[in-house]
């Protein structure tokens, strides 16, 4: 059986892979592209720990199928930080603590600039709905949701 | 080296590691189509081992589950019109069957005429989901449970399918045949939904029970579609979900509801009738007693709801 080939672009370089069928983007993300910092907690679309943008839209990754990316423009847990400069998100989620185990933490932290890329000043009540596709059995969310908060407001003050 | 740009080993190495330990088999083939006809063509041809992929959200959960395992994926969202919204000139919609929730949240006319429809599909799922899963995707996955299908039966939505055989137009209610079942011919695939102008105080509402805030599937979910005018009900629609085989259309709970001024009589009327109408099942969502009560108080409310956005627009 032929594999497909996918040329598409992640964080902003062009890549290209080879994939099944049936594989699905986080398989070709872990596997033949090396970019394990997408994790599978439960493969069926509920954990978000596999959340990427595609084409600026928050997916899971598990939910995809590699051969689905043809064409479009993915980004990653991988494209976040600007070489050592972590993503004012990531520090922030350093300084607060808002992680333990650290599984849920990729697919927290992309989904978390998804939302603040749309929605610069977000409630909690938002923040929390929006994280509700992003399960954390460490936390108890609380630090989280505050790690975001915060980071919203600081960078709507750098932002002036 | 920077975390931005990934390694990229190109096809002739990637082809010997890709992991795939969710499927074993090779016989399956996956096809994006730019043209509805080839989409056609391709799904007929595959007959039952094909399988329709627009979001994926519940598609490539049965295939991991090993519940299902096409022979074909036909992915549809490289067709022009499976991802179109149209606003008519006459204001109706024509909502591509593959569009998704977020697509249609985005939208800057929709919610504003469908707030019901768009709440209910904005239901299904995290923001994770919304990114991907659609209407046409949620009425074909036939769960009676479905949030997106309650409201459109109560608004009215007319479905476009094609097939070999050509187009032809049904009812939303016309669709589900039972859990998991659709009444689709062999080959044919959902298009879109059109959406009927709406006269002034005209509105929607959709709710549904869930023991949690977020995340969970319908126990009861209602959709109700009003027109109001000088504060007298002279048209509408409710629908129900999660409590028979199939979302129902309950005629007697707007015909209780219609020439009323949405008064206490009229409401327990109505309410009564969607009760009346439940066949459900016990399981661990809800008893059978707790879903037929349900039903009327969601009734109440999503009509409350709906008549507030009518009287407002």
């Amino acid at each position: 059986m032929a594999k497909l080939h996918v040329s598409t672009t992640i964080n902003g370089e062009p890549m290209e892979f080879l994939c099944e069928p049936n594989d699905t983007m986080l398989d070709a993300l872990r596997g033949p592209l090396g970019l394990t910092g997408s994790k599978e907690g439960c493969a069926s679309g509920d954990c978000g720990a596999c959340s990427i943008t595609v084409d600026d839209q928050l997916v899971c990754s598990c939910l995809m199928l590699a051969a689905e990316a043809d064409g479009h423009e993915l980004r990653t847990i991988e494209g976040m930080a600007q070489g050592e400069k972590l993503h004012p998100l990531q520090q922030k989620f350093l300084e607060q603590a808002a992680l333990q185990c650290g599984i849920c933490t990729s697919g927290m932290l992309v989904a978390s600039d998804a939302l603040l890329r749309r929605n610069p000043n977000p409630t909690e009540e938002e923040v929390r709905f929006w994280l509700a596709g992003n399960l954390c059995r460490c936390t108890g969310y609380d630090k989280i949701v505050r790690a975001v908060m915060e980071t919203a407001a600081e960078m709507r003050e750098a932002a002036q | 080296m920077q975390w931005s740009a990934p390694r990229n080993d190109g096809p002739s190495q990637a082809a010997g590691n890709t992991t795939g330990n969710t499927f074993i088999m090779s016989d399956i083939q996956y096809v994006a189509p730019r043209t509805l006809d080839e989409a056609i063509g391709a799904y007929a041809a595959a007959g039952s081992a094909a399988r329709i992929l627009a979001g994926g959200t519940d598609l490539l959960v049965q295939m991991r589950s090993g519940a299902v395992k096409p022979g074909l994926i036909v992915d549809i969202k490289k067709i022009g019109e499976m991802t179109a919204i149209e606003e008519t000139k006459d204001g109706g919609f024509r909502v591509g069957a593959a569009v998704s929730g977020m697509a249609l949240h985005d939208h800057p006319r929709f919610g504003k005429v469908w707030p019901g429809v768009l709440e209910a599909i904005n239901l299904i799922g995290s923001k994770q989901v919304q990114g991907r899963a659609s209407a046409g995707g949620n009425l074909c996955n036939a769960s009676p449970a479905g949030d997106s299908v309650p409201a459109l039966v109560a608004a009215g939505a007319v479905v476009t399918v094609a097939g070999p055989q050509g187009r032809r137009e049904l009812k939303v209610e016309e669709v589900p045949a039972g859990p998991g079942r659709t009444n689709l011919k062999p080959g044919e695939i959902v298009v879109a939904f059109t959406l009927l102008p709406r006269p002034k105080g005209a509105s929607d509402a959709y709710l549904r029970m869930i023991p949690r805030t977020e995340m969970d599937i319908a126990v009861v979910g209602c959709g109700v579609n009003l027109t109001m005018k000088g504060g007298v009900c002279t048209d509408a629609r409710v629908g129900l979900g999660a409590v028979a085989p199939t979302v129902l259309l309950v005629e007697a709970a707007a015909k209780a509801l219609i020439g009323s001024k949405l008064d206490e009589k009229a409401l327990e009327a109505a309410a009564r009738a969607c009760s009346a109408a439940c066949r459900p099942i016990d399981d661990k969502r809800g008893t059978i007693v707790y879903r037929t009560k349900v039903a009327g108080v969601l009734l109440r409310r999503a009509t409350a709801i709906a008549a507030k956005r009518a009287q407002e627009r």
